[in-house]
């Protein structure tokens, strides 16, 4: 349980934001230079708000009102870059050591070998940081910053410096981290897919302030967005569970109650629970169900809303077999050839799910 | 091949440029690390006075020297008093002025290697729970190596050249403080000194070059193990 309320002002910028997050991953999310990373910065303790207060369990870290601020060192939490950082002149054994030695033997949870097992890094021992690749670095970085069992992890970032390949190899195992470890993280992106893959909560900043807190599905909805912004941001948010993976196609099937979702890369862990960000640009609705096109994912649903009120777009909220909402948007011109309305039984034609793929090109192919 | 006063002035440079050099890192670290981690008022004056060995002319350099840690200088007479260091025409003299001449390039060497070092890969092992003096030691000492040793080379080479303020304060006397160019200065003021002289500065040389060589090891090594 982390409570953060800061305040800080810099001249160019100012910062005002009160949170709190629970077990699990609380995703920081918002547009660039709106102050994640100097909220991350502050609970590391690596800068100094004009006031505030942050408590981490029963441990104030920082009470700017009582004078109590912890240095970084004190505060036993590990802290992920967006590019790495590791120590270039120690091989990785010694980088995933080096935290170890100032971890209370009492405090000792997390086991290396369990971390190196998770991360997949075990052949890596020997070799300096300069020969490893992004992908492998990342994982060192953030073995390195949970061996130590850190009370809680910041992630500020930690795919954004990865190509997308390298994106998709990751994502799982955070996701394991998550799941195997029980340490709470916070997790700053910028990212729609990764944070509504991995938080339970998300809270939202915009220009150094709280826009809104609550879970993916809630923030992350076309109509929780600005709508500026919102049209090629908005994401529904689907829970289904690992089905089958395709090595030859490159494929995973996720299975939901609406129908199977495919989705690119190779996910881990079969019969695990999986989210998938689903844009609402890249939702096609069908009155017929067909296999007569391209898209092999199609989820059955009964439209609950049309909205409008968008210009030439309307946007169309599908309650899906489960429950789970789906948001997509059309044309208005299409809305009405189809005669859609509240009621309608549709299929949904999703062409593209990926976890960024603005960023994933390539992958847009092989999901067709 | 050598007579006994030039074997003395080799040998005499080597304890002079070696001690100043030995003594002056750990300062020059120190120095170098505050001016490359820290902003504080009156910064650029420290930064001014660390420089103005290198832009004042020797002799000014040693004419200071002289009246601060001269027998009746300030921190002279204190020094001779209370720990028995006296520099005035003695060879620790000439280790202090060449010290103090060889400071300023040593610290530009240091202060580069470590402002070269992203302040975030200390940060991360701030974060891994290493206290500050060890975050220094295990990460901003090591990746700092190749600088260091590139300034004390440099500072070991000025050094051996070190004679105009050497000769200011503390003479040139053979056996105690006429360093290598105090005796090729001293051997071109002689008649039939020239061979003597040319010896000399071919030592001079050779040494100079001896050093490069070997700081060019040292850092290609602490660059494999920076692997920077």
């Amino acid at each position: 349980m982390i409570s953060v309320a800061v305040k800080l002002t810099r001249r160019d910028f100012a910062l005002d934001v009160a949170f709190e997050g629970g077990a699990g991953v609380t995703g920081l999310f918002g547009p660039s230079g709106c102050g994640k990373t100097t909220v991350i910065r502050l609970i590391a303790g690596l800068e100094c708000p004009d006031e505030g207060r942050i408590v981490l369990g029963d441990r104030v870290l920082l009470d700017s009102a009582a004078g109590v601020r912890l240095r970084p060192h004190r505060r036993r939490i590990g802290l992920v870059f967006q590019d790495a950082q590791l120590f270039p002149h120690l091989d990785v054994a010694t980088n995933l050591a080096y935290g170890r030695f100032f971890t209370p033997k009492a405090a000792r949870r997390i086991g290396r070998d369990a971390v190196v097992e998770v991360l997949g890094i075990g052949h890596l021992m020997k070799r300096r940081p300069a020969t490893l690749s992004g992908g492998e670095k990342q994982r060192v970085a953030i073995g390195r910053a949970i061996v130590p069992s850190p009370e809680l992890l910041l992630m500020d970032e930690p795919l954004a410096a990865l190509d997308d390949q390298r994106k998709l190899e990751i994502l799982p195992f955070v996701e394991r981290l998550r799941d195997e470890f029980g340490i709470p993280i916070v997790y700053v992106s910028h990212s729609v897919e990764e944070v509504a893959r991995l938080a339970s909560t998300v809270v939202k900043l915009d220009r150094g302030k709280v826009a809104r807190i609550g879970t993916p599905a809630e923030v992350l909805a076309p109509t929780a967005l600005a709508p500026a912004a919102g049209r090629f941001e908005a994401v529904s948010v689907l829970t289904g569970k690992v089905g089958r993976v395709d090595p030859d196609y490159g494929l995973s099937f996720i299975d939901h109650p609406a129908g199977r979702i495919v989705v690119p890369g190779l996910l881990p862990a079969t019969g695990s629970d999986v989210r998938v960000a689903i844009r609402a640009t890249e939702v096609t609705l069908s009155l017929a169900r067909t296999h007569q096109v391209s898209v092999r994912t199609a989820l059955a649903g009964r439209v609950i809303r049309v909205d409008t009120d968008h210009g030439p777009f309307a946007l169309v909220t599908l309650e899906l077999a489960g429950g789970d909402r789906l948001h997509a948007y059309a044309t208005r011109l299409a809305v009405d050839d189809l005669g859609l309305d509240t009621g309608d039984e549709v299929q949904a034609l999703i062409k593209a799910v990926s976890i960024d793929e603005r960023a994933v090109p390539g992958l847009r192919v092989v999901t067709d | 091949m050598f007579s006994a006063e030039e074997w003395t002035a080799i040998q005499l440079s080597l304890k002079v440029g070696g001690i100043a050099t030995v003594v002056a890192v750990p300062f020059a670290v120190a120095v170098a690390w505050v001016l490359a981690r820290r902003d504080f008022w009156g910064k650029s004056l420290v930064d001014g006075v660390v420089h103005l060995p290198l832009v004042l002319p020797p002799v000014v350099t040693g004419y200071a020297l002289l009246l601060l840690f001269g027998r009746r200088g300030v921190f002279g007479a204190f020094l001779a008093d209370h720990l028995g260091l006296v520099f005035s025409f003695r060879w620790t003299g000439a280790a202090l002025a060449a010290g103090v001449m060889g400071f300023p390039l040593m610290v530009r060497a240091i202060r580069l290697s470590i402002e070269a070092i992203d302040v975030r890969v200390e940060q991360a092992a701030a974060t891994l729970g290493a206290p500050p003096l060890w975050v220094f030691a295990t990460v901003t000492l090591p990746l700092a190596m190749r600088g260091i040793v590139a300034g004390a080379v440099l500072a070991f080479a000025k050094a051996l050249g070190e004679f105009g303020a050497t000769i200011t304060f503390v003479s040139n006397i053979p056996g105690q403080t006429q360093t290598i160019p105090s005796a090729i200065y001293a051997l071109t003021q002689t008649p039939g000194g020239e061979a003597g002289a040319l010896k000399l500065s071919l030592v001079a040389a050779a040494i100079a070059l001896g050093a490069l060589v070997i700081s060019e090891v040292a850092v290609r090594r602490a660059r494999r193990g920076a692997a920077a």
